[in-house]
């Protein structure tokens, strides 16, 4: 089947009756690596989270082009994972392997050696059996990057992957992704870092809630458009009224 | 005294020893690892207001069979736990307030209308039995329903791993691949009222806990693991049980509190020797080549 991108149509996402995303429309493309970036409380993490399903829309409609969000490998914020957890690196790879073997299933020698090479891929190799809590910041994300390489998802969607990470391991993930650009996967990644963005991102999405703008990443990083950004971002009323385009 | 006498005797002479010793051993094997898992999910204190929580259901059931009577208390006791935890679930979704906060709220208003349903109808006696256990006075009966309880929970927990071990340590990504991480949650806190349940006839509402938290706290200095973490935790609830049992019965001490206690000092011990307690970090050794 043919995948036709992830379309928003007038997206809106609010917390309290307040947009956090506020009417957003457009287009991942198929194949397309695109990064979302914006000022903090831009609504970059809770535009992916409606686009998992995690968060309920206020409005408007996502299609995700025949895909449903398991289908997708998702990399969740480092903070809404618990570190501290007493699991293998083996484990924690093995989850990557759930659309395969669910819940239940055993771990094939097959599957078993698929996480092994994905551990390799990231330069963990010999760390299957170190608990999770034992490891760098750094060293945890490339375990994460692994349960993606075993989850061989079509899109994948990142929410701030290199935040805290030091320079070498952010340089060789983003290796990772360049590669799965190159296979022709669909990559969204949500990022801070408007240098790393501009040399290894061909596409942009730049939010302040609204989509400030959206398409090549030099032109969607304009400082027209930035100054826009920080403006919009700073625009929040709490004695709002309701909003027009809502009521139109 | 002799060895025999103090170890063997007490179990070999009497059948509500052998009784209060196999429910004890099976109430461990539950209870430990759903502890390991409350406690790694920070929930303790939630355990603990299910514990209060599952009291009215218990009298209700005492009430209607006229005494103590596991499977009538029990039953009860599901019912009112399982509704603490599903009203919780639904005020903390609906509301501004926090899940602890809404546990606290209930199990509160569930613990005084509890107590206030025993000593209406029931006399001080039978209060101190619901509250502290009664755990040489198990029958046949009561020690079958433990020992499902113990059995349920173990399949349950090896049957559903992955999914609850996920649902603690990623919930986002449990969402993402579609995993059900609600139906875990409700399943997990099932089994908890469950284990509560099979621990207030030997422990008593308020101690039954101990039984999931201590354990639970020692596994944790011991291991680390999870596998290893519900061996350890089964293991020294089982462990409790035995040595609690014996010096109860030979200091005539009540014997709920003794089995707690006899975790408490284990803990105690942990805390100084474990590889994770005070000693090996107060202690400077010399650090390793890499």
């Amino acid at each position: 089947m043919s995948f036709p991108g992830i379309r928003l149509e007038n997206v809106t996402v609010a917390y309290d009756r307040h947009p956090a995303v506020h009417h957003v429309s457009g287009q991942f493309e198929p194949g397309s690596l695109t990064a979302i970036v914006g000022p903090n409380g831009a609504g970059k993490s809770t535009l992916l989270k409606a686009m998992m399903g995690e968060l309920a829309r206020t409005e408007g409609r996502i299609d995700l082009g025949g895909l449903s969000p398991r289908d997708f490998g998702y990399l969740p914020q480092a903070a809404d994972i618990d570190r501290r957890f007493p699991l293998s690196v083996a484990d924690t790879v093995m989850l990557g392997a759930w659309r395969e073997i669910g819940g239940f299933g055993g771990a094939t020698p097959s599957l078993a050696e698929k996480a092994r090479q994905a551990l390799t891929a990231v330069g963990l190799e010999g760390f299957e059996r170190r608990a999770i809590g034992s490891l760098s910041a750094g060293q945890f994300q490339r375990v994460l990057f692994a349960r993606l390489l075993l989850q061989d998802a079509r899109v994948i969607v990142l929410d701030e992957p290199f935040t805290a990470i030091d320079a070498r391991t952010t340089r060789d993930l983003l290796e990772i992704v360049r590669r799965w650009h190159d296979n022709g996967r669909t990559v969204i990644a949500v990022l801070h870092d408007f240098e790393q963005v501009r040399a290894h991102f061909p596409t942009t999405l730049l939010l302040a809630r609204r989509a400030i703008a959206w398409g090549a990443t030099d032109e969607a990083l304009s400082p027209d458009n930035l100054r826009r950004a920080r403006a919009m971002a700073e625009d929040w009323d709490e004695d709002a009224m309701v909003c027009k385009e809502d009521v139109a | 005294m002799s060895l025999h006498s103090f170890l063997v005797s007490p179990f070999a002479d009497y059948g509500f020893m052998r009784r209060a010793l196999a429910a004890s051993i099976a109430l461990g094997f539950g209870s430990g690892p759903v502890g390991v898992l409350l406690m790694l999910r920070r929930m303790s204190l939630v355990g603990d207001a299910m514990s209060h929580a599952v009291l009215p259901g218990a009298a209700i059931g005492f009430l209607i069979a006229g005494g103590l009577s596991l499977p009538a208390m029990g039953l009860g006791g599901v019912v009112a736990g399982l509704s603490v935890a599903l009203f919780s679930g639904v005020v903390s979704r609906t509301t501004a307030l926090k899940e602890d906060a809404s546990f606290a709220t209930f199990y509160l208003t569930s613990l005084a209308l509890g107590v206030l349903i025993v000593s209406l109808r029931g006399s001080n006696i039978d209060l101190l039995h619901v509250l502290f256990g009664t755990i040489l006075a198990i029958d046949p009966t009561a020690l079958y329903l433990v020992g499902s309880i113990a059995s349920l929970t173990l399949i349950s927990l090896a049957v559903v791993y992955r999914p609850l071990v996920t649902e603690c340590f990623d919930p986002g990504f449990l969402r993402a691949v579609g995993g059900h991480g609600p139906l875990y949650h409700f399943l997990f806190l099932f089994l908890v009222v469950i284990n509560l349940v099979a621990g207030f006839q030997t422990l008593g509402t308020l101690m039954a806990v101990g039984m999931m938290m201590l354990p639970a706290a020692i596994a944790q200095l011991w291991v680390r693991t999870l596998p290893l973490m519900f061996v350890v935790a089964a293991s020294s609830a089982a462990l409790s049980g035995l040595v609690g049992l014996l010096i109860s019965y030979h200091l005539r001490f009540a014997s709920g509190p003794t089995i707690i206690l006899t975790a408490a000092f284990i803990y105690g011990v942990s805390l100084l020797v474990a590889p994770a307690g005070a000693l090996r970090r107060l202690i400077k050794r010399p650090h390793l080549a890499g």
